[in-house]
């Protein structure tokens, strides 16, 4: 029995959980997918190619900052780029330039990502990151919004709209979201309209009973953690439920507001991302709420009709803040340290 | 791979730990067999915590079964013996399962004699509390879950303190190891026997044994016996979950209360040792027998035949393999103790030691080569540490060598379980990272003492 070259020396444990990085994040990205294919089905091949355009911008801006490592591939199959690339699109109105998209992605990865040092040091989270970014820099063209109106092959074309310069707007059709609606006119739309999500809004922002399905998968899996979607739905639920109390004529009601804009998509994959929420039960339960507390602020009161990417990005700050004050006490330690 | 049978009753548990596949079925029906003896015996003189024994022989010497070969090196320390009739062929330096080469005692086995021991019980009655102790350090007993922590010492209980309950530890938690399993199955009368002697001298409330849900068949027997005890003897089944069969984790589980960082189960008056470790002191107490012998699980996925095995202490782990049916030719990795906490071997030629459970042969089936990503702070680490600690935190720290910052998450009072690493998806080496700190960060306190 020589077994000098077959055996080799390592230290405990020799068993290993199946879960790894590459397999968590996949799971979020199949989750993504019907949510992508509905809103192809509701905005048209418009959706596929902000989606697409996203995911290659995001894609590439990994490989380009990865110059210095061993494999310039490694950090392209965890898919984590890819998730950054797919929830970016979703944040995105259908008619949204394509070079902007680009940049956004470009600015999500690069800025949120990369310059942190990758994978897991980023303080905000990247998608929301390269969405405030464009947010900013291109305030007209992020809240024109076209109607899910069912025109699948009718590409829109503000797409193809070329940078610097003032394209003829083809598409004039720029209808309002529930939210705008709501905000500026006090016009409530209608839940099960907001459920289906036969609305105006962003890519992955229309059909909430999606959203909520892929929640609850991703719940079931343990991939996201329960305390975050749980804290904010539950604050926002409340806090906005005494405003509706108060006036029911100004106000909208909770089923509104968690049905509307961003409010699912943000609950359900950008405030849950692992890298930028707390690690600690108590963190994470401060986190929740203080999104939750920033979305029904910023909706009733900012200038903004949305306020679920500040709200989120502002608390993703706060995070490492948290990590250090939240403390969990030690088995056998009578107060944490 | 065939579930095992659960038992169906109430269990109990403590918060967190993991859920590794447990591989007990590939050993856990088979009857404890005698390993027959073989030539040589290698007796390492420090195979226990503690001060290591003193030689008491010298090369030449003709020695009995079950002769004391080494006293005890003080009084964390216990005594040797020879677990064969023969001649002691060596004393020197030899390779150690815990990878350090340290003084041990050869003999040789004599080929003529029938190594037949008559039985001397020993008359309990008439010890005090004080020659109790000492029998059992001169018989050798160490704990036999795997630590090999002296039981005498455990046994002696400082002024001021009452041991209220005594506690047996039959969990077993960790993944493929049986040989506590067999013994609970095969033995649980001399188990028993091991309490009564015991609480002769302490005079203890209670006595809990805990074994986990997937052990039905010893939980069966057990209560059996515990019923016809007169002193209170309660069997209790915990949930089948890793680390169960860590001491605080069992205690936790039992009493409901946590063991205070830094003392001992002692200050909640409770006496914890392993179920082996009851049956060795029966052996003693009742036969005359010292520890020579001890239960040791072979198995793994590599190996041709898993087995429990009655090995003499001192038997080179080869020749327990080769009783076994050898290796398979896709062997990846030889531990002794169970996957999560057991201790890798780069030779075959190490004896088997008190403190061994089990020897276990694995495939690059279960030891998986994972390529380290970042960590994402999935707090997976946090949901499974047993003891509350951050892993994730300490992971970082640890990366750029703030010992001292990992201070403050109370790194030192990490029992090295695994459960982070374990569960860890960027399979970042969070427990072995620990490790280092930790005795870093005591050879610093050392250090400091010193100069103080």
């Amino acid at each position: 029995m020589d077994l000098s070259n077959k055996l080799s020396v390592s230290t405990a444990p020799f068993l290993k959980d199946k879960n790894t990085t590459p397999k968590i994040m996949m799971t979020v990205v199949y989750t993504l997918i019907p949510i992508v294919m509905i809103s192809i089905y509701y905005f048209g091949l418009a959706a596929l190619l902000v989606t697409i355009t996203s995911v290659f911008s995001c894609m590439f801006t990994e490989w380009l900052f990865n110059n210095k490592q061993k494999d310039r591939f490694k950090s392209l199959k965890d898919g984590s780029g890819l998730i950054t690339g797919l929830l970016l699109a979703l944040t995105l109105p259908p008619g949204f330039p394509l070079w902007m998209v680009f940049i956004g992605g470009f600015v999500a990865i690069g800025m949120g990502k990369a310059m942190w040092g990758g994978l897991g040091q980023n303080i905000f989270n990247p998608a929301l990151l390269g969405r405030a970014f464009l947010q900013a820099a291109f305030p007209t063209a992020i809240t024109t919004w076209s109607p899910a109106d069912g025109r699948y092959f009718g590409i829109r074309g503000t797409n193809f709209a070329t940078p610097f310069f003032q394209g003829e707007n083809i598409d004039a059709v720029s209808g309002a979201t529930p939210l705008s609606k709501m905000k500026f006119d006090h016009v409530a739309t209608d839940s099960f309209e907001l459920l289906m999500g036969t609305t105006g809004g962003s890519l992955g922002e229309t059909c909430a009973l999606l959203l909520i399905l892929a929640g609850a998968y991703l719940l079931i899996k343990k991939i996201i953690n329960w305390r975050i979607p749980v804290s904010i739905i539950l604050t926002v639920s409340l806090f906005s439920g005494i405003f509706y109390m108060i006036n029911p004529e100004i106000y909208p009601s909770p089923i509104f507001m968690l049905l509307s804009g961003g409010m699912l998509l943000g609950t359900v994959y950008m405030a849950t991302d692992l890298v930028t929420s707390p690690l600690t039960p108590k963190g994470t339960w401060i986190f929740g709420i203080g999104i939750g507390v920033l979305i029904v602020l910023i909706r009733i009161w900012g200038g903004l009709p949305e306020g679920v990417m500040y709200a989120i990005l502002l608390m993703n700050a706060g995070t490492p803040l948290l990590n250090r004050f939240t403390k969990i006490r030690t088995y056998g330690h009578k107060k944490s340290n | 791979m065939s579930s095992t049978t659960t038992y169906k009753g109430k269990t109990y548990t403590f918060n967190h730990g993991v859920h590794p596949e447990e591989f007990k079925t590939l050993s856990s029906h088979c009857e404890v067999q005698r390993m027959p003896f073989v030539d040589e015996y290698t007796l390492p003189l420090g195979q226990h915590i503690g001060a290591p024994s003193k030689a008491l022989v010298n090369k030449g010497d003709k020695v009995k079964r079950g002769q004391k070969i080494a006293d005890a090196g003080g009084f964390v320390s216990v005594a040797l013996h020879s677990p064969v009739d023969g001649t002691v062929s060596d004393i020197g330096i030899f390779d150690n399962p815990n990878g350090q080469v340290l003084p041990a005692i050869k003999i040789k086995t004599d080929p003529y004699s029938t190594q037949r021991v008559e039985d001397l019980p020993i008359d309990i009655e008439n010890l005090d509390t004080k020659e109790f102790i000492s029998a059992v350090q001169d018989a050798g007993i160490v704990g036999l879950g795997g630590a090999a922590f002296p039981t005498h010492v455990k046994f002696a209980i400082p002024e001021g303190k009452k041991c209220k309950y005594i506690m047996l530890n039959g969990c077993e938690c960790e993944p493929f190891l049986t040989a506590d399993h067999r013994v609970m199955v095969e033995s649980p009368e001399e188990i028993i026997d091991g309490i009564i002697i015991l609480n002769k001298y302490l005079n203890a409330e209670k006595a809990y044994i805990g074994i986990e849900a997937n052990k039905p068949d010893a939980i069966e027997a057990l209560k059996k016996v515990a019923a016809t005890s007169s002193f209170p003897i309660e069997v209790m089944a915990l949930q089948v979950k890793y680390p169960q069969g860590a001491e605080k984790m069992m205690i936790t589980a039992i009493l409901g209360e946590e063991v205070p960082s830094g003392k001992l189960p002692l200050d909640l008056g409770v006496l914890v040792g392993n179920v082996g470790t009851f049956k060795a002191l029966a052996e003693y107490f009742r036969k005359g027998k010292p520890l020579v012998e001890r239960v040791v699980t072979v198995t793994g996925t590599a190996i041709k035949n898993p087995a429990n095995v009655l090995v003499p202490i001192g038997t080179p782990m080869r020749d327990v393999i080769e009783l076994c049916g050898g290796i398979t030719d896709d062997a990846a990795r030889i531990l002794l103790g169970g996957p999560m906490m057991g201790a890798v071997q780069k030779s075959l030629d190490v004896p088997v030691v008190k403190g061994t459970s089990g020897i276990l042969i694995l495939t690059n089936n279960e030891v998986r080569d994972l390529e380290e990503y970042n960590c994402i702070r999935c707090g997976k680490c946090v949901d499974a540490c047993p003891i509350f600690l951050n892993p994730s935190m300490m992971g970082m720290l640890a990366k750029k060598g703030l010992w001292d910052e990992m201070l403050e998450y109370n790194v030192m009072d990490c029992f090295e379980c695994a459960s982070c690493s374990f569960v860890c998806p960027s399979a970042i080496p969070l427990v072995q990272s620990f490790r280092v700190a930790k005795g870093f960060l005591r050879e610093k306190a050392a250090r400091e003492k010193e100069t103080n």
